[in-house]
């Protein structure tokens, strides 16, 4: 049976250098909360340090992709019966700080997902020209669907409620993003979707999905999943897609 | 289609029917995926034997030559079983994906029970 009822998921690949920071910088702010790292088949000593630093582990034998391992996760809060999941990046560039403020919005905003921004409030982030085009269009993208306001669609800081949990832990979820497509469905399943401002710093590792031909990749795949969700017939929470 | 032409073509379809059942009775080739394969063999067999079909298609599809007929299904062909293994390959992803998961999820459990038998 789970201690808390806050379970913190961090799905890692190749993160030693910063799992334990992110971990300890967790457990500082949010010292009620149970952490998972969910290792996404690392070839360096990230679950054997997020261990040490106190998380629990859950080890993929192959590597399936970031939106793998938040399923992942979402799957263990399901089954032990986490009321509401944080889930941040590895590579330390969500700053848990920000996470008290995230559910703090869940618990009084009368919503189901918070989506942490890092371009509310005076964050401070500003990224390379190429990158904010990107982010942009998919937020006006996400917009439009969602008819409300969406900054920061490609945020992958998130507090979510049991009942966004439970769906997203039995839909198809992608493997790799998990941006405007998710957002979509989850706004198509009934869930009231807000953002707020979090602290987020630059990724530096050079790892990011968004990167080089990346982007390029990102931008067809995310569109084509958009589109397709809006296809589809809509999503209903008891059964998933 | 000259006589060696013919003779060849039909060897060489029933070698590939032949290669297939083979493959499916040694159980290296699952009979799902035999029928495709067994369809291309049977098709190729049957314009090699039936020629008049061969130039009534490429007449049908506005080809100058029966050769460009073979080879524009030929390619069409590949296309679509491509497309069919990415299908099927898509379906293996999402339940391996499922697989690991799951696997990381009870060996997480197991690891939990072990530690606690040990305190």
């Amino acid at each position: 049976m789970p201690k808390s009822r806050v379970l913190v998921i961090i799905p890692a690949y190749d993160e030693e250098t910063s799992i334990s920071r992110v971990i300890k910088g967790v457990q500082e702010n949010i010292a009620d909360a149970d952490v998972v790292v969910i290792d996404d088949s690392s070839r360096d000593r990230t679950a054997k340090l997020a261990r040490e630093a106190g998380a629990r582990v859950l080890s993929h034998c192959a590597n399936l992709g970031p939106g793998a391992a938040t399923q992942t996760g979402y799957k263990y809060a399901l089954r032990h019966s986490y009321e509401l999941v944080v889930q941040l990046d590895g590579d330390g560039q969500h700053d848990p700080r920000s996470i008290r403020d995230l559910l703090d919005v869940l618990e009084n905003g009368s919503c189901d997902l918070v989506i942490g921004s890092r371009f509310l409030g005076d964050g401070g982030y500003e990224p390379y020209w190429i990158r904010k085009i990107g982010m942009s269009f998919f937020a006006a993208l996400t917009s439009l669907i969602l008819k409300q306001k969406v900054t920061d669609s490609t945020s992958g800081f998130r507090v979510l409620n049991r009942e966004v949990v439970e769906f997203l832990a039995e839909i198809d979820y992608p493997s790799d993003y998990q941006d405007a497509d998710v957002i979509s469905l989850a706004h198509f399943a009934g869930f009231r979707i807000r953002e707020a401002p979090v602290i987020m710093h630059k990724d530096t590792s050079g790892k990011s999905l968004l990167g080089g031909v990346g982007f390029i990749r990102y931008g067809f795949k995310v569109l084509l999943s958009v589109l397709v969700t809006l296809l589809r017939e809509k999503p209903s929470r008891e059964r998933g897609i | 289609m000259l006589l060696r032409q013919k003779v060849f073509t039909v060897m060489l379809s029933m070698g590939l029917i032949i290669l297939i059942v083979d493959l499916v009775r040694r159980r290296r080739l699952r009979e799902e995926y035999a029928w495709i394969w067994m369809l291309t063999g049977a098709v190729v067999l049957i314009l090699a034997i039936w020629r008049d079909l061969l130039v009534f298609v490429t007449r049908w599809i506005g080809a100058e030559l029966p050769a460009n007929t073979i080879f524009f299904f030929g390619v069409f062909f590949l296309i679509l079983i491509n497309l069919y293994f990415s299908v099927k390959l898509s379906t293996v992803t999402d339940r391996l994906n499922k697989v690991i998961q799951e696997l990381a999820l009870l060996r997480e459990k197991l690891e939990n029970r072990s530690h606690r038998k040990q305190e």
